[in-house]
């Protein structure tokens, strides 16, 4: 077996029982991505130097008998996408425009994490500013899925998503405005959550769209994705927007039992568009949770058809506000011109891809004087419709379930240049965010070799059921025990 | 098509703080002209009684004491700007 192909929990009670030590840990990570990484491209920056030196004074700690036993995250690896700030570890979100910036704090999140006694090993490759849904708009290197090289890793978060299915680091942590936790780890057979709006701290996560953007954890079981939501989940003083609600315990919930629960499968998600291979896998799953003691029928969601256009207007015209502060002044790169404007122009010009221009042109078109209402405003009111529509459906069900993505994973290039079909991409994940409930994306098994994620639904901060269900059906079946291959590629 | 001119991508670009190539108005024109087109779709929706989303828990002003607490450096708060001077940020002349 590889270093990783043990739980969290597992790892943990081989640091408690002394059979491996966290150096020895975080080197097995920089092995392993020394032997694959060059194939997968998920790192973007590594901190070997650092992580090692930390591992060992964390080593000293356990041997000093400083351990708390509770402490499953103590001395585990992690990778973070690299839109999340990291005190003195380059941070660019895969973009130019931050080729040389070295963040002075760090995001709440990766505070927790350290507080947690977790080591960070590097920064994870994306699209850039997380636009995108095939890791290919990163600035600095495609990734590719670990199952098929050929085959795109999905995205925003694609290098957190392939990190981890090539066993690279045993967690992760993604962040999520339309599906970028949810679709590649859909693509690359991993579990992802995007957490409700508000249950984790957005301070320090290089914003896309506020309103909509959540970091989740990226783990290879439903198990492992609760111990990481329970360290980073929680009210922060710096984040006005996180929500002040308890933190129940997540490993509690996971109980194996599903009787009685009541699922709501709406039948936009397995309609037009969603391909026969993902569809027949998720009907298997829901006769799986019948079996264990569900009942499911179907439902509609009737404003289902209208997220992606509200969407895109939403998150550009939030992008195109909150990436107004990339303009070469305080920090990044500058590209020097006549003046002050010509400066900003020529440091976004230079700096931004096209993906990220592209989103900035539609964001400040749809904010603009004659076309806000027309627009945004018509938008933001779809969006209660939208919301409404979940909450008519909490009433009757406990979760929603359908499929994360439409298909597995596309071909590199596939899609690249054009953004109509690109967005598709997003359709089952993007009206999460917009109703802002959370929902995790569990591995359901393969499609011509490729993984398929089955997505389940809960209520505004009720991810203690979303997990019960997901580790239910993981427990039932053995698809989360399958791992990548690295098929294609160049030697191919 | 052609919903947008490209008169009103230059200015958008302008607003932006872009600096686009004629090819770039052109490409970026007829990609934002489809994917305006199809957010017409919305249009279909009477919206008149409904409110608009802009957050999706109920999120009030949030306040806080005004007292000062412990903030970055200069040195640490400079560590990342392009050009500075004296401690401060250097920039391109803003009047003529």
């Amino acid at each position: 077996m590889e270093a990783f192909d043990y739980s969290l929990k597992e790892l943990h009670e081989q640091l408690v029982n002394k059979e491996t030590t966290i150096e020895k840990l975080v080197r097995q990570s920089f092995d392993r991505i020394k032997e694959v990484d060059e194939k997968v491209g998920a790192f973007l920056t590594l901190d070997e130097e650092n992580a090692i030196a930390r591992a060992k004074d964390l080593d000293k700690q356990l041997e000093n008998g400083e351990l708390d036993e509770g402490n499953i995250l103590f001395g585990l690896p992690v990778g973070i996408k690299d839109n999340m700030v990291t005190k003195g570890l380059r941070t660019t979100a895969a973009s130019k425009i931050l080729e040389n910036f070295v963040p002075v704090h760090d995001a709440t999140v990766v505070e927790k994490l350290r507080d947690a006694g977790t080591v960070t090993v590097g920064k994870l490759n994306m699209d850039e500013f997380a636009m995108g849904s095939s890791n290919e708009n990163s600035a600095y290197k495609i990734v590719h899925n670990p199952w098929h090289l050929d085959y795109v890793p999905g995205g925003s978060s694609g290098g957190s998503a392939a990190a981890v299915a090539a066993r690279e680091v045993p967690f992760a942590l993604g962040s999520d405005t339309g599906g970028s936790v949810r679709q590649p780890a859909s693509y690359c057979g991993v579990v992802g959550l995007k957490p409700t709006y508000g249950r984790v701290s957005r301070f320090g996560l290089i914003a896309f769209a506020s309103s909509l953007d959540q970091i989740g954890p990226m783990t290879t079981s439903v198990e492992d994705n609760a111990y990481v939501l329970q360290k980073i989940a929680g009210h922060d003083e710096r984040d006005s927007t996180s929500a002040h609600v308890e933190v129940p315990d997540y490993l509690a919930a996971l109980t194996g039992e599903v009787k009685g629960l009541r699922i709501g499968v709406p039948k936009e998600y397995l309609g037009e568009g969603v391909s026969e291979g993902v569809r027949e896998k998720v009907v298997e799953a829901l006769e799986v949770l019948k079996e264990l003691g569900a009942e499911w029928e179907e439902v509609s969601i009737p404003h289902a058809k209208y997220s992606l256009s509200a969407y895109y207007m939403l998150a550009s015209s939030e992008a195109s506000s909150n990436l107004a502060r990339f303009d070469g002044i305080r920090y990044g790169v500058r590209h020097t011109g006549d003046n002050l404007i010509d400066t900003y122009k020529k440091s976004r010009s230079e700096g931004f891809g096209d993906e990220v221009k592209r989103r900035i042109m539609l964001g400040t078109f749809a904010l603009s004087s004659g076309y806000y209402d027309a627009y945004y405003l018509k938008a933001q009111k779809v969006r209660t419709l939208i919301k409404q529509d979940f909450e008519d459906l909490f009433l009757k069900y406990d979760v929603i379930i359908g499929p994360t993505a439409p298909t597995t994973a596309f071909k590199l290039g596939e899609a690249v240049d054009d953004p109509m079909t690109m967005y598709v991409n997003d359709i089952l994940t993007n009206q999460i965010n917009l109703a802002g409930v959370p929902a995790i994306s569990v591995p359901c098994g393969l499609s011509e070799g490729l993984p398929v994620g089955l997505q389940i639904i809960g209520k505004h901060f009720d991810e203690a059921t979303v997990f019960r269900v997901a580790h239910a059906y993981e427990q039932a079946t053995e698809h989360h025990l399958e791992k990548p291959q690295f098929k294609g590629g160049a030697d191919s | 098509m052609e919903r947008i001119t490209k008169e009103q991508i230059r200015h958008v670009a302008n607003l932006a703080r872009l600096e686009l190539k004629e090819e770039e108005i052109a490409h970026f024109g007829e990609q934002l002209d489809d994917i305006i087109d199809a957010a017409e779709q919305l249009n279909e929706l009477s919206t008149d009684n409904v409110e608009p989303t802009s957050h999706v828990i109920d999120v009030r002003n949030v306040m806080r004491e005004d007292k000062t607490k412990p903030s970055l450096s200069n040195e640490d708060a400079m560590r990342n700007v392009p050009e500075t001077e004296k401690g401060q940020v250097r920039v391109p002349s803003v009047l003529e």
